[in-house]
């Protein structure tokens, strides 16, 4: 195990284990597989940014995710203009008195020298605000959740193409990691990895519990797609020709007219939706090998250099006239809008947003297994992670099954502890991912493919 | 009258379920920054260690259930404490020699410690979900309620009610139990000296020839001691559920590094100062002012300052507030 695991190898071997999903499961089941592992790729690349290239550990993961899916409702969703006519205004003069308080702040923070009471100033008007501001919007919240409570009661978005809110999902979560960078980054790596933690926290919280943005826990359904809708598909004559000429020889077996037309028509309703995945899968892979192409110049460039040299050394970097609080602030604005854009990603290809789904150990600490897994600080290491871990949270319940079932073979049908261990089958996952963690973190703790030292 | 009323009214909506969740908040941190203080890192595995003891409580409490063995009035979780604190400070030291020591040895850095300790969360929840099952659990028997609401009404005559259910009252007690010991163990006798010692000065205490393996196992069995306690009267409170633990572990978080993390003492004053903000910000106060304030000046909102869905979000923004003015907890950290 001492000789490094060859890139080419790995990915031939989970391309393989996709097939043999798609050949013993179905292609859908494979399609559908590969295309969260493209997204959970994109996901580790971004978390892999910070802690690979800087070694900042953010366990934030969750909340950047989740503001990436609330852009995605922000941009595509249609305005619900009776919400603007009722409470738009309310709300505007809210985000201005919002604009003011933080304007405030930021003038008391920078522009007064020194003042003893400086802090408490700052933090008095944040306790006065936060009532203050919930007097001001409160009325237009209201009016607002009271339209078609069942249907709509929020504002609605802004009706632009989907693909577009990932780069918004991105911006968003950059400039959301600002104003995290700017409290946390200067704490020591535990504090920061707690204090994000809970950040995100109160990320959710906000998203969950603010319905006049995003109908919170009610969850926004059938969101736009960049790709073609199944039942659209099913309809279009190109569609139609094209799995005919594919299943020509199929086809011609059957002689009957009626039945050969049924048989079509299953193939072409099977085909539509492993065709919208394949659509899917092409555009995830597109973007997965663009951030690769960009990161690979990144981490080779004289930034990448100066990045690892701040990792390694923070001090001497600093001695050399690195501005280590800057590069720190910038490395992280980076990572987490790459987390927010597979945030965006993931709440498209699912064409819901559900923030209740939200949950640490499968939206932040999963992600962070997948980074350790597959390598720190090496981009094919993060994909690879992402794909490897994701293939194994998707097949551990079956494979849990395989062996419970194997182990418990001479037990009776109706014993209680075969009925009992086949209802917790779906646990074994998070077994799984953390003995996983731990023997890797033991006896490969730079991860599967360790991040190569380029000697110049 | 009036003012009689609204003290009782702050009394049994914020002051008894804050001094209940305060003493369950602060049994978890200061377990967490004994791990802090001692071993170094940040456990992230503390929540699930907690589910994991009180799924051990339960399951004894069912056993003596099923043989007819109860405390009377008494819930029959606190007989079973002692099988679940054994069992939970045998797995903390077959995960301490099986886990972390290697790292100790190897003197790994601490987001090293932090990333195994995430495994080991992962292990522990699977564990716990796979044994008793991830749905709500309620283990409490005995006696609901010391006093309800309608007997306070019947015995003061008053128009509000103050209810304290046995839960509460027990928590208290354990907890002043549980504390003062531990506080006596560390600040009284050589074995504790020797632990705030080591945990100030690691090289200084080896020097002075403190054994860092006794110190180690000493604070592991403390902390799974903590742990049960903690887990099973929460437990009891509310009820038991594995996520309810785990999402328990932030707000622990906060009061130990609000408290100043590795500051046993801090840790404590810093789960109340939690629980009381937490109860404090979220309770609308329309009531309270209508009993003190003459008719005409009545209040017709709820006087509330945020609203109780952002209950967990105010631990952490304290949390940021601290992070922000006093980086080391509001009590010095860093030394147990």
């Amino acid at each position: 195990m001492t000789k490094n695991f060859d890139v080419k190898i790995s990915f031939t071997i989970m391309a393989v284990l996709i097939a043999l999903v798609g050949i013993f499961q179905s292609w859908g089941v494979a399609l559908s597989i590969l295309n969260l592992c493209l997204i959970s790729a994109v996901m580790s690349m971004g978390v892999n940014i910070q802690w690979g290239f800087a070694g900042l550990i953010n366990f934030g993961v969750m909340g950047f995710l989740a503001i990436g899916g609330l852009a995605t409702v922000l941009v595509s969703v249609p305005p619900v203009y009776e919400a603007w006519a009722a409470g738009g205004g309310g709300i505007l003069i809210s985000g201005l008195f919002l604009l003011l308080v933080i304007v405030t702040i930021y003038l008391i923070n920078s522009k007064i020298p020194k003042f003893k009471y400086k802090n408490h100033i700052i933090f008095l008007i944040i306790i006065v605000s936060i009532p203050l501001l919930k007097f001001i919007s409160g009325p237009a919240i209201g009016r607002i959740e009271s339209i078609n409570a069942a249907t709509s009661g929020f504002l609605g978005g802004a009706n632009l193409p989907i693909i577009l809110s990932w780069f918004v999902g991105g911006i968003l979560s950059a400039l959301v990691a600002f104003i995290i960078g700017k409290i946390c980054l200067g704490l020591r790596s535990d504090y920061l990895a707690i204090s994000t933690l809970l950040i995100s926290g109160i990320v959710i919280t906000i998203v969950k519990h603010e319905e006049w943005l995003s109908r919170g826990v009610k969850n926004v359904i059938g969101l736009k797609r960049p790709a073609p809708y199944e039942t659209n598909l099913q309809k279009t004559d190109w569609f139609i020709n094209a799995i005919e000429f594919f299943n020509t020889s199929k086809l011609s077996n059957i002689i009957d007219l009626e039945a050969r037309a049924s048989l079509l028509n299953q193939l072409v309703i099977t085909s539509s939706g492993i065709f919208v995945k394949l659509c899917f899968s092409i555009i995830f892979l597109i973007v997965v090998l663009t951030l690769l192409y960009l990161s690979e110049k990144a981490l080779n460039s004289p930034w990448g250099r100066m990045m690892r040299a701040i990792r390694d050394n923070e001090d001497a970097a600093k001695a050399m006239g690195k501005n280590v609080v800057k590069q720190h602030l910038f490395i992280f604005m980076l990572g987490s809008a790459i987390i927010g854009f597979a945030g965006a990603m993931l709440v498209t290809y699912d064409g819901l947003f559900t923030p209740s789904s939200y949950q640490p150990l499968r939206y932040t600490f999963l992600i962070w297994v997948m980074v350790l897994l597959g390598g720190t600080g090496n981009n094919y290491g993060a994909i690879l992670g992402g794909f490897a871990v994701w293939f194994i949270w998707i097949q551990s319940a079956p494979f849990a099954l395989f062996i419970i079932n194997l182990l418990t073979n001479h037990l009776d049908e109706t014993s209680y502890l075969k009925e009992h261990l086949r209802d917790s089958v779906p646990y074994f996952r998070y077994l799984m991912m953390g003995l996983g963690l731990l023997l890797v973190m033991r006896y490969r703790p730079m991860g599967l493919l360790p991040e190569k030292v380029i000697k110049n | 009258m009036d003012f009689l009323n609204a003290i009782i009214l702050i009394s049994n909506f914020i002051i008894v379920p804050a001094i209940t969740y305060g003493s369950q908040l602060a049994l978890g941190a200061i377990g967490v920054t004994l791990i802090y203080g001692v071993l170094r890192f940040a456990n992230f595995a503390y929540g699930d260690l907690m589910a994991f003891a009180t799924m051990i409580v339960i399951l004894t409490t069912w056993y003596l259930q099923s043989i007819g063995i109860s405390l009377g009035f008494l819930p029959t979780a606190l007989l079973a404490l002692p099988i679940g604190i054994l069992i939970t400070i045998g797995i903390s030291l077959f995960f301490d020699k099986t886990v972390f020591e290697y790292y100790r040895n190897k003197k790994a850095n601490s987001v090293t410690f932090i990333v195994v300790s995430l495994g080991l969360m992962f292990v522990l929840n699977a564990i716990v979900r796979i044994i008793i099952g991830p749905g709500d659990i309620n283990f409490m028997d005995g006696h609901k309620f010391i006093m309800k609401a309608r007997e306070f009404k019947n015995l003061t005559g008053l128009n509000e009610g103050l209810a304290i259910k046995s839960t509460q009252v027990i928590t208290l007690i354990t907890t002043v139990i549980t504390c003062s010991l531990l506080f006596y163990f560390l600040n009284k006798t050589k074995t504790g000296k020797s632990m705030r010692a080591y945990s100030d000065n690691e090289d200084l205490a080896l020097l002075s020839g403190i054994d860092p393996k006794k110190i180690i196992l000493i604070t592991w069995v403390i902390v799974s001691i903590l742990a049960t306690v903690g887990g099973t009267l929460y437990g009891l409170d509310k009820s038991f559920k594995p996520f309810t633990y785990f999402n328990n572990l932030l707000p622990i978080f906060a009061a130990t590094i609000v408290g100043g993390i590795g500051n046993p003492l801090g840790a404590f004053y810093g789960g109340f100062l939690v629980a009381f903000s937490e109860i404090t910000l979220t309770y609308a106060y329309k009531k309270f002012f209508k009993y003190l304030l003459p008719e005409n000046l009545e209040p017709n909102t709820l006087i509330q300052f945020i609203s109780t869905d952002y209950k967990f979000a105010i631990s952490f923004a304290i949390l940021v507030i601290v992070l922000i003015f006093r980086p080391n907890g509001i009590f010095k950290g860093k030394v147990i």
